[in-house]
Order: structure tokens, then sequence, then C-alpha cells
């Protein structure tokens, strides 16, 4: 059996990248001949909305894949949304540039992530219990700092950071798709080929192990929350855009959603597994389920139910294919 | 092992490494100085691919960015260095057997440049074609200069691969010297001490007689440790079975009782046969089997909960009126079982992780006097116990088998069995050896077909 040539590790991890891409493809195929329309649910504008409606879940999903992949989870995202949206509206109103407040924005995110990373290191907490603290903490003060009401800044050009149809019509689709795209391939790149990267999928995969072999598994912990909160700023500071406002009530679960994807594209609760590009496929595939219920009139509540299946269906599938490649 | 590797620190005595004081503060400081343990369990990242492995903490990079055809290289010329070209580093090592995860470890500890390498038991968890290649990756890293502390039960092993010896028995190391100077015998002689040849033999059995045959089982196998086993269990019987860890006891117990599938053989239970594919655990007490697992604290007990909740776990619809526990009938009924065992306790209400480990196991025994079942599987009944709680445990099971129960028991422990049970059989890398009259045993003879020596 040791003799035995297996396939190169490539192989299988481009084999766990297919399930949710064909996900993906059945999902558009389906909502295609189902709405009657397929050139309307396919066509430029309609993938366009669905893009621009992707892009907080998107980069949301980015942050937690690294958060999951180390073994963590992240409940405050939504929380960290709301906060971030309002410490950029804030910072617009009071006259700031539009960049710095987008720039305060996401460092208030990294912040948040680098509290939660240094609870989970430094008091010993798991991170399910340190980030539902989080949760509290996040959207509380996200409504202290508004007074309990939406912040209205003045309008700027992070305005049409999400919008649908972009002002310059060489852009095709909105400024940030294109931001989610690009901070994907870095990602991608960071958790494949640096040394940091690595050490990120060895603390998940077997922590006593990394600990064994000298890792600073706490300093790996506390860079990844950062990390991750940096992109739930970017989430927020996206989210006050598409909203023109600071709302501090927005996005309540939204990271039941981020979750979601990051699970639908291949992530493991217990660590060491998951892929950027899955984790944007995963988020790819709600977006279009919400996008062809809508189309077809269905209630909302029929949207939830498919979404809650596909979810455990995903997984289902995920065990069945490791459990088949395993004989 | 622990305290060579750095896990904890030594309560007392010191440790020196080229003639400097050696206390390490945990295992990656140990590694640095030169010393790594390969874990009986190993300790590799499923998720990363062999190359990854071997330079974990340790990759090649520039800046951040790691260099991976210099790490594949490396790990390549490290596996050459073994014997194993044929590993693929860019496996995945969660797709790698055994064996070869095995290699990957070893693999890292010289990609660690260690001088001292300890292997706990690195054989008991291989095939048996494996050894042999694993005995070259030694030798290999004894031609380069390391040195292996290897520890085993198997004096084959020992003879084939060390140079020098240690025995330690009871927690002390008690001869050392070069193996060419000592014959198996007295090794074995070493093993046991000569303070077990005064023990007393039979002298807590009590008149019992061996009834009819309940349990019997036929050329039972689990791959890969047990091979073959074939017993049968009477009434009023004790039966020990003796082995080394690793050897397949627990696989027979555990198949036994249902908690794993055979892969073959045949079960019969008062003469009628037990279908492997309706075999489980739920099935087996209901037809009046019980089992005590080898590991309380992860199987056998619920920690957390009260005595009388684990005492009655087994038969909980006895204390309950239509689903709902009737509270005060259910600490009556674990009053009832642990008095027998002179459980000390602040009451049947307690938690069980507040109680001593020997305290634990009355728990758990109690469990099975309350669950009354006519075949009792007991594996290790006396593992971590004090003195005091080994002799109410064992005065309970030799009361049981005077009753007409049926009592299966496996032990490390080679005295205790000579002295508790009617017939031993012994286990050997699989196989059961038929089961004798304990006196038909001596200690001696016991280890001897347990280790193969001699």
């Amino acid at each position: 059996m040791a003799e035995r040539t297996a396939p190169a590790s490539g192989r299988t991890r481009l084999a766990r990248a297919l399930g949710p891409a064909a996900g993906l493809i059945t999902v558009a195929v389906f909502f295609a001949l189902l709405t009657g329309a397929p050139e309307r649910y396919l066509s430029g504008a309609n993938l366009r909305v669905v893009l621009a409606q992707t892009v907080i879940v998107g980069l949301g999903a980015i942050g937690m894949t690294l958060v999951m992949i180390s073994g963590g989870i992240d409940l405050s995202v939504g929380a960290t949304v709301a906060l971030t949206g309002v410490i950029t509206a804030l910072a617009l109103r009071d006259g700031a540039s539009p960049a710095a407040a987008a720039a305060l924005g996401v460092a208030a995110g990294g912040a948040v992530g680098l509290v939660n990373g240094l609870a989970i290191t430094g008091l010993r907490i798991v991170p399910f219990i340190a980030t539902l603290g989080m949760l509290g903490v996040a959207r509380g003060a996200a409504k202290y700092f508004a007074g309990e009401q939406s912040v209205n800044p003045p309008p700027t050009w992070l305005n049409g950071l999400a919008v649908t149809f972009p002002s310059r019509k060489w852009m095709l689709v909105a400024p940030g798709v294109w931001i989610t795209l690009a901070l994907a391939v870095a990602m991608a790149v960071v958790l494949r080929r640096t040394v940091f990267g690595r050490r990120v999928f060895a603390v998940g995969s077997n922590e006593a192990a990394a600990r064994a072999c000298g890792i600073a598994v706490d300093r790996v912990k506390v860079a990844v929350y950062a990390a991750g909160g940096l992109f739930f700023g970017l989430a927020g500071v996206t989210q006050m855009s598409r909203l023109r406002q600071g709302d501090p009530t927005v996005a309540v679960g939204l990271e039941l959603d981020v979750i979601a994807s990051v699970v639908i594209g291949g992530g493991s609760l217990s660590g060491g597994e998951g892929s950027v590009a899955g984790s944007l496929i995963g988020a790819l595939i709600m977006s279009m389920l919400r996008n062809g219920c809508q189309q077809m009139g269905w209630p909302t509540y029929v949207q939830e139910i498919i979404i809650g299946v596909i979810i455990v269906l995903a997984v289902a599938a995920d065990r069945w294919r490791a459990s088949r490649a395993e004989e | 092992m622990n305290l060579l590797a750095g896990a904890f620190p030594p309560d007392s005595g010191e440790m020196r490494l080229d003639g400097r004081a050696f206390a390490p503060r945990g295992e990656a400081e140990a590694r640095r100085l030169g010393v790594t343990h390969i874990h009986q369990e190993l300790s590799l990242c499923p998720h990363l691919s062999v190359a990854e492995n071997v330079l974990l903490g340790a990759e090649p990079s520039r800046r951040g960015w790691l260099d991976a055809r210099a790490m594949e290289a490396r790990a390549t010329e490290l596996l050459a260095e073994l014997g194993r070209e044929s590993l693929d580093p860019r496996r995945r090592v969660e797709e790698l057997g055994l064996p070869d995860r095995q290699a990957v470890e070893i693999c890292r500890a010289l990609a660690a440049d260690a001088r001292i390498v300890l292997m706990d038991e690195p054989t008991s968890r291989l095939p048996r074609e494996s050894v042999a290649r694993l005995f070259e990756a030694i030798r290999r890293m004894r031609a380069r200069g390391l040195a292996v502390l290897y520890v085993s039960h198997f004096l084959e092993e020992v003879r084939e691969i060390a140079d020098r010896y240690t025995v330690l028995r009871d927690g002390c190391s008690v001869a050392t010297g070069p193996l060419s100077e000592v014959t198996d015998a007295q090794l074995v002689e070493r093993m046991l001490g000569h303070a077990m040849e005064s023990l007393s033999k039979g002298s807590a059995r009590a008149a019992r007689t061996a009834g009819e045959v309940l349990l019997q089982a036929e050329d039972l196998a689990l791959p890969p440790r047990l091979v073959s086993a074939s017993l049968s269990l009477r009434r009023g019987e004790i039966l020990g079975v003796a082995g080394l860890v690793g050897s397949g006891r627990t696989d027979l117990v555990r198949c036994l009782f249902g908690l794993e599938r055979p892969a073959a053989g045949r079960i019969r239970l008062r003469d009628k046969e037990v279908p492997i594919s309706a075999l489980s655990s739920g099935a087996q007490i209901r037809a009046g089997v019980g089992f005590l697992s080898e590991d309380r604290q992860r199987e056998g007990l619920a920690l957390p909960m009260s005595i009388a909740d684990n005492v009655t776990l087994t038969r909980l619809r006895a204390v309950a009126h239509g689903g709902w526990i009737d509270l005060p009938r259910q600490a009556a009924r674990a009053e009832e079982a642990t008095r027998p065992l002179r459980l000390r306790s602040a009451g049947p209400r307690t938690p069980v992780h507040r109680l001593s480990g020997g305290n634990r196991q009355k728990v758990a025994v109690a469990r099975l006097l309350n669950q009354d079942p006519d075949v009792l599987l007991l594996d290790e009944p006396a593992r971590g116990v004090d003195i005091g709680a080994r002799e109410d445990i064992f005065r309970e099971i030799a009361a049981l088998a005077a009753g007409g129960k049926a009592v299966l028991m496996v032990s490390s422990y080679v005295p205790e069995l000579l002295e508790v049970c009617d017939t031993i059989a012994v286990m050997r890398r699989g196989r059961l050896s038929p089961a004798r009259p304990v006196a038909a045993w001596t200690a001696e003879s016991i280890l001897e077909e347990a280790v193969g020596g001699g």
C-alpha cells in the first residue's frame, strides 16, 4: 500500500473545489430553467445585482476562512460590521476624507479582531465564547457611538463602492466586487505560499503538533483573528456605503451567512480545511438562491428553508466524498 | 519518556545533556536541544503534505514566502536517508497509512537535527511486515551517530535492534547493561522481580464450580490487532486474559460486547448464535452482558454526573415511572450497589469527578452490580486503583463468580490474574492461547508466552 503511487495533493485539492463549483452551476441552471427566462436570470444585469449583493458576505467569508482554517470561529462578524459601519459614517460626518474614514473603519475591525484573539489566547477562552461575548460588546458599542439611531453622513464617492451599476462603464461590476476578488487572490496566495499560511493550517490541523514543533501558536491565533477583523471591517465600510448611512442595527446574524459560505465551500468547523475560492463560491451559491427565489416571487421563508437544507446537504456530501476517498 | 522529552518537569532528580544540566520547559525546547520524542500516537498535521510536516516550524523561506521546491527537495533527501524514497513528499498525510506516517515523524526528528530520538512502543500499532522497514530506519539513524531510546515490551525486538538495555519495574530502573551479556530468562526475571514469587497463589479463590458455558467465541478477528481468538466462558468461572498492551486484548473484549464489529468469527451466547451483523452494545446489555471499560475517564464514567446517575445509567428504566426518574429510589439503588464495594463518598448525589481513582472505579463496578448481567467483561478492573480499593473490587468479583456469574477479566498485572482467576489465556500479537487452569501457569510462563521470549 505504501508503494502505491497516489494522486499528488494538487489533484485532491482540485477535486475538493469541484464540489462547490458543481453546486453553483446546479443552482444557476435550476433557476434559469425554473424562471422560464434564462436570458433574464443569467443576464449581465442580473449577475451584476447578484455580485453586488455578495460583496459583504464575500468579504466576511474571506476573513472567516482564515479563522476557521486555524480551528477557530468568529461569531462577532455582524456586530463588527455594524460597529465599523457606524464608525466610518461618524468619521465622514465629522469631516474626514472618504479614504481616511474607510481606513478608520477597517482598522476598527482589525482592533475588534485583535481583542478577540487576545481574549482567546490570553484568557484561555474557547473562540465560540470569546466571540459570542464580542458579539454583544460590539453591537452595544455601535449603538452607543451612533446614539441609538442611524448616522447620516454627507454623500461621497464611498457610496459607489458596491452599487449594482458602476458610474464608470468600463468597470463592468461594482468596484467592491473587484476589491473582493483581488483580496481573495491575495489571501489564497498567503495561505498557500507563505510560512504564515502554512502555520495557520498546522495550528488548525493539529495544535499540539504545531506547538511541539516550536510554532508560536498563540501569536498565529492573534494574527488570524486580527486579520479576520480587518476583512469584517471592510465589509462594514461596504455595508455603510450600500445603505448610505451608518446603521447600528444592521447585519444581525450576518455571521451565520458567512460561516455557511465557508462550510458550503469545503471549510471544516474543526479546522485544517477550507479554501478562499470555495468560500466565495459558497457565498455566491447563497446569493444566486436568494435572487432566484425573489424572481420566482417566492416568500422569504422559502429561501430560508432552502438555504438551511443546502448547508446540511453540502456538508453531508463532503463527508460522503471523504469517506469514499478513504476506501 | 515524557520527562526526557520535556513534556513536564520531574518532581525530583536531574537530567544532564552533554554534561550540562538539562531542564527543558517544553517539548519545543527539548527539540531545539536535540531531543525528540516520537509519540505512540503520532503528532502530525493530517491536512498538510509530507514535506510540510517534516519541516514544520523550520520551513525554508525567503522573507516569509515558502520555498516549496527547497522544501520538497529537503524532504526527499531525508526520506531517502531512511530508505523511503518511494514516499511522495507532496502527498497529504491523512492519505498515508500508519507505517508511512511514522516515517514522516522520524524524518521530522532528522530535520530538526535531533541527536537523541525517544521511541515509545513504535511497533505496537504497526503491521508485522512494516517492522523490518522501521528497524532499517533505526539502524540508519544509528549509523548517522544518533542515539535512540527504544521502549518495548517485546524481547525479540529489543534483541534485534538494541545494543544496551534498561529494565523498568514499578517505576524504578532495576537493571541495565549490554544485551549481549544477558539471557532472555534473566530479562524476564528482572521484569517480574523476585518479590512476586512469594505471592500466595489462589488464596482469595473461594470454592467455585464451573457450570454450563454462557459465552463462546470462535476465531474472532479485528484487524490489525486482533488476529484470532477463541474462548468459552462458563458460569462460576473467572477467565483471565493476559498479554501486553496493544496485543489485542481490549479489541477482543470490545468485540464480545459489541462495541466493535469483528471482521470475522462467531459469537454464541447461551447456546444461541449472535449474528455479527446484529451485534451491538445495546443488544448485548439486554442479553445480560456487562462491560467495564479500561478507560474510565473517557468511556467508563460520566464524570460530571452524580454517583447515582452513573450507577443506574444502564438500567434507568428500573428506577423510573413512565419516563420520570424516581430520585429517592435511584439514590437507594445506588447505595445498595455501592455498599458491598465500601465506596467512600458524601452521598449518592456527589459528582463522580470529586472521587479518587479507586472510588471512581468502584462506581463503575457498582454500575455492573446494578445492571446484574450474567456475563461480565472486565477490562483492567484494577488499573490505577489503590491497594484497598483493589481488594474490595476483587472480593466482589469473586463473590459474583461464586454466585454463578461468568467473568472474563483482562489485566496487565500477572500476579493479579494468578490471584483472582480460575483459568488464564494469553494474548500474543492478536492470537489467544487456549485457556489453561491457573495451576498450570506461573508468572514466568505467562510473561514468556506474552513476549515470546525463551
